[in-house]
């Protein structure tokens, strides 16, 4: 057995820590903690992160089952924290659904978009999974989970940085 | 894909008039290490040191730190931005172009006017520090490596470790695993679990593709792929959006550069910790300290310098933007220092 103790954080373990300032603001760092994030945000509210011009990166609580999603571009998920289901729809028309020239992902209003079942993953954590354009996903997850999203910002992005990051010295 | 994260530096446009004038000079009798000159820098390493002179200017540094930083700065094509290798040495890359200076970026040196600088074609330079690196990296030194997992540097001349520093950086063009892109790490391909994350569990995902969809169907054990990281403070690509790059690594020790931003840096702490000592860009003067624990996630501004310090072996996740439109942007003063403003 190793004596080595690697600390990974979880929704109900996590020790965040912070910007020490000698001469700055802190927001310039715009320092957030994604399980704290996902604790304190409604399931599925897939709030941003990280921000680099277009790109994004959410942070989510998957709890339950989440609405179909579908992007006209790649995405990636992580989980953090918990187990987590993702099932993949490839749409029948996904130009129906999504511009493909949009960006980020887009929330479907159907309970199960028409098109062929692409298959199942079954996610813990640091499991990092494909969530492939043209397809349509949704999470679920028995226990509460943390997810983050490699996208780009859209429709279903919520930014609230001056609610997640350290603002003060 | 990034254009500073391929293995190789840039090629200077056409037009380009920067410098290839680069030499390997006579080896040493004393220590039978090569000296090398790359337009008025000369450099000489002996047993303890590297020894750095230009016109106007001499500079020593420890051979330890001298080779993990040039490392570093050739794995990564001159990286993004600026590589200090100390307080005084480094370059700036251009993108194809890149700048070597002594004390550009040191209040002192600048502030007397005693800092010099030269500009080369990158694939002029690069084919110097590559020579060097080769020449000057002694048997049973790994520059990569975490000190607690390597030989020592010092001495004089004996034998090499191309093997070591030739290691092709990963960049996975959609994500680790998938059909022809990067594989992953395992025993038999010559990626044993690290010492410091003997604990990382090494489970796969489940994954269940219908007929037709086994290639899209795609999923792998990130954390499980960075316990077997050889390597320590090296990005590697392993997903893609667009020029969103995700380029997680395993740190242990310190970062062997105080790396300069030109752009948007972003940091996601997977695992234990690190702390950041972050410098003002131009005269390294301190501005912040920042500890980030697992599941933290911050921003190192346009405009600063940074360093971090792992005593824990840890899982980092460097967020990259490698748009090609971002060094033109640099280049005309319009980039943002900050990603957003609140």
């Amino acid at each position: 057995m190793s004596d080595v103790i690697t600390r990974f954080g979880s929704l109900d373990d996590y020790e965040k820590g912070g910007v020490e300032i000698i001469n700055d603001d802190p927001r310039n760092y715009v320092f957030s903690n994604v399980f704290e994030v996902a604790k304190t945000n409604a399931p599925y509210a897939r709030v941003a992160v990280g921000i680099n011009f277009e790109y994004v990166i959410e942070a989510a609580r998957a709890e339950g089952t989440s609405p179909w999603y579908t992007c006209a571009h790649d995405e990636f998920v992580l989980c953090m924290d918990g187990d987590v289901e993702v099932h993949l729809v490839k749409l029948a028309r996904p130009d129906d659904h999504v511009d493909p020239e949009h960006e980020g992902a887009v929330q479907l209003a159907d309970a199960m978009p028409e098109g062929r079942k692409m298959g199942r993953l079954v996610l813990g954590r640091g499991h990092q999974g494909l969530l492939p354009v043209g397809a349509a996903y949704r999470f679920h997850a028995e226990k509460p989970a943390v997810i983050l999203v490699q996208t780009i910002l859209g429709d279903v992005t919520v930014q609230k940085w001056a609610e997640i990051c350290q603002t003060t010295a | 894909m990034a254009m500073s994260l391929s293995l190789d530096a840039q090629a200077a446009p056409t037009t380009s008039t920067a410098s290839t004038d680069t030499e390997t000079l006579e080896i040493s009798n004393q220590t039978g290490f090569r000296a090398f000159r790359a337009g008025g820098f000369h450099f000489k390493r002996d047993e303890y040191f590297a020894h750095l002179s230009w016109p106007g200017g001499t500079h020593i540094i420890p051979i330890d730190v001298f080779l993990r930083a040039m490392m570093r700065d050739v794995a990564w094509g001159f990286f993004y931005g600026v590589v200090n290798f100390d307080a005084v040495f480094g370059t700036i890359n251009h993108y194809g172009e890149v700048t070597m200076f002594a004390g550009r970026f040191n209040d002192a040196y600048r502030s007397a006017g005693r800092d010099y600088s030269e500009r080369f074609q990158s694939a002029a330079l690069m084919a110097t520090f590559k020579e060097l690196l080769s020449d000057w990296t002694v048997a049973g030194y790994d520059p990569f490596a975490a000190p607690m997992e390597t030989g020592v540097p010092w001495g004089v001349k004996q034998g090499a470790n191309d093997a070591a520093i030739t290691r092709q950086r990963v960049t996975a063009h959609r994500m680790v695993g998938l059909l022809g892109d990067t594989p992953l790490r395992t025993d038999t391909a010559g990626f044993p679990v690290n010492r410091q994350f003997a604990d990382v569990p090494q489970d796969q995902p489940v994954v269940e593709a219908e007929p037709g969809f086994e290639h899209e169907v795609s999923a792998y054990n990130l954390f499980g792929y960075l316990s077997r990281s050889d390597v320590t403070w090296n990005p590697s690509v392993c997903s893609v959006v667009g020029d969103s790059l995700f380029c997680p690594t395993s740190e242990e020790f310190i970062l062997p550069v105080e790396h300069g931003n030109d752009r948007c840096e972003w940091f996601l702490q997977l695992s234990d910790e690190i702390t950041w000592d972050v410098k003002d860009k131009e005269t390294g003067k301190p501005r912040a300290r920042v500890l980030a624990r697992a599941g933290d996630i911050c921003c190192m501004p346009a405009d600063i310098r940074h360093q971090g310090y792992s005593t824990k072996r840890s899982m980092l996740l460097v967020w990259e933007n490698g748009a090609a439109k971002i060094p033109q942007m640099i280049a005309e003063g319009t980039a943002p220092v900050t990603p957003v403003q609140f």
